[in-house]
């Protein structure tokens, strides 16, 4: 790890620390949808940084990542609210609902610990499709999920008597639900990036890395590529299994289907496009893929008005076609994603390859 | 120290870029230009409406959207006085893509914008979660088409729809199969909030009147492959087919169980009683049954001249629930008029008050938000139009209920059992 | 067990179907290694594409069979341009990046071109005019229409045409060689970037002709139908062995016969417990456990020397 404490490094960090307490309220001067917004986004980091550690480290492509989400939500809403008539508190379920994904990592990554590339690929996306299904179907004979009703009237996050929905007072300040739920998130969020960051410079993280880039070399070298493989799918959905915990209490609500292939293709697109294994490059994905869509929903209306005095083109579809636009355009001009990690830019472009470091 | 650097300048411009989105887009609905004002103040009263604009069910949120255009047009050549203003309704209308998600995201827009009410969504997979944002907002939601009975089971005082729910329909239709002297039944659903809802009541009211059931299957909402569950129900040889599911599956399900063979009657809820329907259906529609809620527009005092406006002012044909959806604005202007204010906080408890004759009927409300006499009627289709075959179910004039609760909050009580009531 | 025909019968349609999809992602990723994730909307442009052709010449007072005939061609057409486009613009300048960009792009073309079609075609379900008689025979039980006669048949015609031309054409030839190894075919005089961009085009064909019969198998066709289809199609490749024809080809037909035996069969075999609500998933269930003990998929895949 580099010196944080020089006075360099210490502007940077309380500069942006200001401007993280400060977002919300600046963001919120547009409508609590954005702060809301604000905090999906926040949400989609947790699971692009999970995402990242199985597709950017250790190289092996997931298409079902968003069961891991969907465990940790259901988790939650099993433990916290009228269904089963369980209220545990905060700090019981979050634990409980990241080791359940973790257990689930383990059980869908052990079947595929043969399978190369492509294979892989098509496995998890199975898996992903199965837990969604078992989950809109596991009410009957036996009530677990509620089916596709959903859950629903689930406990939000509460620490003592302080309720993170709603509006409170605080020193002559109100604070809003979403905005409450965007400190928690933030102070989680930094907890996750930094565990991603050791993990990354750490024994297993070299590992990972040496698997991605060649797996038989990697066994040569004496690494379990088993074992590895299966801690790459295990920590990856722990950050699932949390983030989904935090979704469910923040919603109120969880049904199966928010949890689709398309959500596990949105993720994979935010860790590709910002840059697969470069953590900032993951957060700028992760951030901007969520608002893009919703920008682009408040915005296309207004100007195509502006620009042709009427609505040309349906908003709705416009949008999601922009949308897909610009992830072909990036991928066109950046194909290393908006952020790549400097090793891979170096491979990447043209420059004859110096000795590394 | 080069990246720590571009780390903190892209954090800090991402916030100040973020702020200036965020403000740019504060006034989310255009805004129509006013006429020439009055001399009296004149305010607009914005009314959200929410239902899936995209994706299988458009045909649906596009009609629920013309009948809120509809009562608003209406509404505004009345020119209406509430609280000493003149006030102007305006329908800010939005996507929920059937999607609970989307449906909080947008739920949590309208509540922003601070609109004066609800009319929405249409899903009850939609309604459901989007309902609790309302209530903690204090936002009266008027529903037009979400029928799932838990919508007004949680104790939001907010929550209303203005046609009957699931209990009554499945129950009615359960009674119809019986009339119609079938002894055996299947039941399909589309594995969605509501279409399992609907299944779940019609088998209990099927098997409550002696009905067998012989077969449950299952599909989702997007399938159009039925050939394998509807062989499996052919060599059950069941006498009746029920649907609990909307009519882009139950179109191509007709028409699947024609090309098998199967002989069997089909009997479906008011999600396949569309025109649609019978345009995925084809010839295979013909015959089959299916229910809405309230009585037929052409028996109604207000149906017919209301099916001609709309048909003449959007050139197509009613597709299922625009009338409601026009009662549901009409319900929510009433009970302003009542409370001779625009404040949600002051309307609310006035809605609950409601009592008046809307194009689906006779409107007023139990202590729950649900409609109460919510009938349903039965109609088949023939020859290519919906003909009205009987009404069955909710008597115009309350039966006797115990509860003595008082109309508005409930305690977020659990799910009271309301179902023995209708 | 008279249904059991029925079910074989609703099932091998419903494969024949996956199966010339299959094939159109089997040949692109025999090739270059990339899963073409726009296959399945191309699926739809066919099918969509058709039904405007057909409806209007039939408007206009042709007879329904040479309408739809016109139709078929056209969608083949536009399907073909649309697959040469997309390798064009979208794929060629990727090659070289890393595996996962094609991909993203790949999805981001699917997107556009899912919202494309809604808005030239609109939200709502088009029904597809029924391009050939009503007629409906019965075998032992068993009922099925001149459609899908038509399918079946139509599909062992274009299945039986593409082997024929990757077998016994030049061309086919300079496939087989750019699959095995790109860098030696160029250098053996083939022409990498014509050979690639005639796989699209051939796949792209395969799909208008799937996106024509999925349109008038089941009357209706919608800017969505592309999605799940090309999934199942793609899972049909993967279990029969990607990059392998034949592969692709018995895939597409298994996976049809297992979804159908299973959303028949599954239920009464375990009590109500599995039923047909998770009909879905037969298909996954079964490739994983096909995969767990053949990793390369039921033939092996054949895509040559790419690391």
């Amino acid at each position: 790890m580099k010196n944080w404490l020089n006075p360099k490094s210490m502007t940077g960090i309380a500069l942006i620390a200001i401007a993280l307490i400060v977002l919300p309220h600046v963001v919120g001067m547009g409508g609590q949808a954005w702060v809301r917004i604000l905090n999906f986004a926040i949400l989609y980091v947790f699971l692009a940084l999970g995402l990242n550690i199985v597709v950017g480290f250790a190289g092996l492509l997931d298409l079902g990542y968003i069961a891991f989400y969907a465990v940790g939500a259901y988790t939650w809403a099993l433990l916290a609210s009228p269904h089963f008539g369980l209220h545990f508190p905060l700090w019981a379920i979050l634990p409980i609902g990241a080791l359940m994904a973790c257990v689930f990592g383990v059980l869908l990554g052990s079947p595929t610990l043969k399978l190369r590339g492509d294979y892989l690929a098509i496995v998890t996306l199975g898996f992903g499709e199965i837990i969604r299904i078992f989950l809109n179907n596991l009410n009957s004979p036996v009530n677990i999920t509620n089916g596709p009703q959903g859950i629903t009237l689930i406990d939000p996050v509460r620490i003592g008597d302080f309720s993170f929905s709603g509006t409170t007072q605080i020193f002559g300040f109100a604070l809003s639900g979403p905005q409450k739920y965007y400190y928690l998130l933030v102070a989680l969020a930094i907890l996750v990036i930094i565990i991603n960051v050791r993990l990354q410079h750490s024994r297993i993280g070299r590992a990972w890395q040496a698997i991605r880039e060649d797996e038989i070399a990697a066994k040569a070298v004496g690494i379990n590529t088993r074992n590895i493989k299966l801690l790459a799918f295990a920590m990856g959905a722990s950050f699932g299994g949390i983030a989904g915990g935090i979704f469910s209490a923040m919603q109120g609500f969880v049904s199966p289907e928010s949890f689709s292939l398309i959500e596990s293709i949105m993720v994979l697109a935010m860790v590709v496009l910002g840059g697969m294994g470069h953590i900032p490059g993951v957060i700028l994905g992760a951030v901007l893929l969520t608002f893009l869509p919703e920008v682009l929903r408040y915005a296309v209306g207004p100007v195509q008005m502006a620009l042709f005095g009427k609505i040309l083109i349906d908003p709705e579809s416009l949008r999601m076609l922009i949308f897909g636009l610009a992830l072909v355009l990036v991928m066109r001009f950046k194909p290393a994603g908006l952020w790549p990690s400097p090793e891979r830019s170096r491979e990447l472009s043209d420059k004859p390859v110096e000795a590394v470091k | 120290m080069q990246a720590k650097l571009s780390v903190v300048a892209l954090s800090v411009a991402a916030a100040f870029a973020l702020s200036a989105c965020g403000e740019k887009e504060a006034p989310p609905a255009p805004v129509a230009a006013p006429a020439a004002p009055a001399a009296k103040p004149e305010v607009v009263v914005k009314l959200g409406h929410v239902a899936p604009m995209t994706g299988p069910q458009a045909h649906l949120g596009k009609d629920n959207e013309s009948g809120a255009i509809l009562a608003v047009e209406e509404l505004n050549s009345q020119g209406l006085e509430i609280g000493g203003a003149k006030v102007k309704f305006e329908l800010v209308s939005e996507d929920d893509q059937a999607d609970p998600k989307q449906g909080t995201i947008v739920a949590q827009k309208l509540v922003d914008a601070k609109v004066n009410g609800i009319i929405g969504h249409l899903n009850s997979g939609t309604t459901i979660p989007a309902s609790k944002l309302y209530f903690d907002a204090g936002m009266p939601q008027v529903s037009p088409s979400a029928t799932n009975p838990k919508y007004t089971q949680q104790g939001f005082n907010t929550a209303f729809r203005v046609m009957a729910n699931d209990i009554q329909q499945g129950k009615v239709l359960g009674e119809f199969a019986v009339k119609q002297g079938a002894k055996t039944v299947a039941i399909i659903d589309d594995r969605t909030a509501y279409g399992q809802g609907l299944a779940d009541e019609f088998r209990k009211a099927a098997e409550a009147a002696g009905l067998k059931v012989v077969a449950n299957e299952y599909t989702n909402d997007k399938a159009t492959d039925f050939k394998a569950i509807l062989t499996k129900i052919k060599s059950k040889k069941a006498d009746l087919v029920f649907f609990g599911g909307m009519d882009a599956q139950g179109g191509p399900l007709v028409k699947q169980m024609k090309d098998l063979g199967i002989k069997a009657k089909f009997l479906g809820g008011d999600g396949v009683c569309t025109p649609e329907f019978m345009k995925l259906g084809g010839p295979a529609a013909d015959g089959q049954y299916c229910s809405l809620p309230g009585m037929p527009l052409e028996q109604l005092a207000k149906g017919p001249e209301f099916k001609s406006k709309f048909t003449t002012k959007f050139g197509y044909e009613i597709q299922l629930y625009a009338p409601n959806v026009y009662d549901a604005v009409m319900v929510i202007a009433d009970s302003m008029k009542r409370a001779d204010s625009i404040e949600p906080a002051k309307y609310l408890p006035e809605i609950g008050k409601t009592n008046m004759e809307g194009v689906s009927g006779k409107i007023e409300f139990d202590e729950f938000g649900d409609l109460k006499g919510g009938a349903i009627s039965v109609y088949q289709y023939q020859g290519g139009t919906l003909t009205y075959v009987e009404t069955l179910g909710g008597a115009p004039a309350p039966a006797a209920e115990a509860p003595a609760a008082p109309a508005a909050d409930a305690a977020a009580a659990p799910a009271a059992a309301v179902e023995e009531k209708k | 067990m008279d249904i059991f025909l029925q079910q074989i019968i609703n099932g091998l349609v419903q494969g024949s179907i996956y199966a010339l999809v299959a094939l159109g992602y089997t040949m692109v990723y025999g090739i270059m290694g990339l899963i073409n994730f726009a296959h399945g909307e191309v699926v739809m442009i066919g099918a969509l594409v058709s039904i405007t052709v057909t409806s209007t010449l039939a408007a206009a007072g042709m007879p329904i069979g040479l309408a739809g005939l016109f139709g078929l061609v056209a969608a083949i057409l536009v399907c073909m341009a649309l697959g040469w486009s997309l390798e064009r613009i979208a794929y060629r300048p990727l090659r070289g990046s890393p595996r996962l960009t094609p991909l993203i792009t790949a999805i981001g073309m699917s997107i556009v071109l899912q919202n494309l079609a809604m808005i030239i075609w609109g939200r709502n379900y088009l029904t597809f005019p029924p391009l050939l008689p009503k007629v409906n025979f019965e075998v032992a039980g068993a009922h099925f229409t001149l459609v899908q006669v038509a399918i079946v048949l139509l599909s062992a015609a274009m299945m039986s045409g593409l082997v024929f031309l990757v077998y016994r054409t030049k061309l086919g030839m300079a496939m087989r060689a750019t699959a095995q190894n790109p860098a030696v075919a160029s250098l053996m005089g083939v022409n990498i970037n014509r050979v690639i961009a005639a796989a699209f085009v051939v796949g792209s064909a395969l799909a208008a002709v799937a996106g024509v019969m999925v349109g008038s198998y089941y009357e209706i066709a919608h800017y969505q139908m592309g999605f799940m289809l090309g999934l199942k199609a793609f899972t049909a490749a993967v279990l029969g062995g990607i990059g392998n024809l034949a592969g692709a080809m018995a895939g597409g037909v298994l996976l049809g016969v297992i979804e159908a035996l299973g959303a028949g069969y599954i239920g009464d075999l375990t009590g109500g417990f599995l039923g047909s609500h998770y009909q879905d998933i037969f298909a996954f269930v079964v490739l994983i456990g096909v995969l767990m003990f053949k990793p390369s998929g039921l033939f092996g895949e054949k895509t040559g020397d790419r690391a």
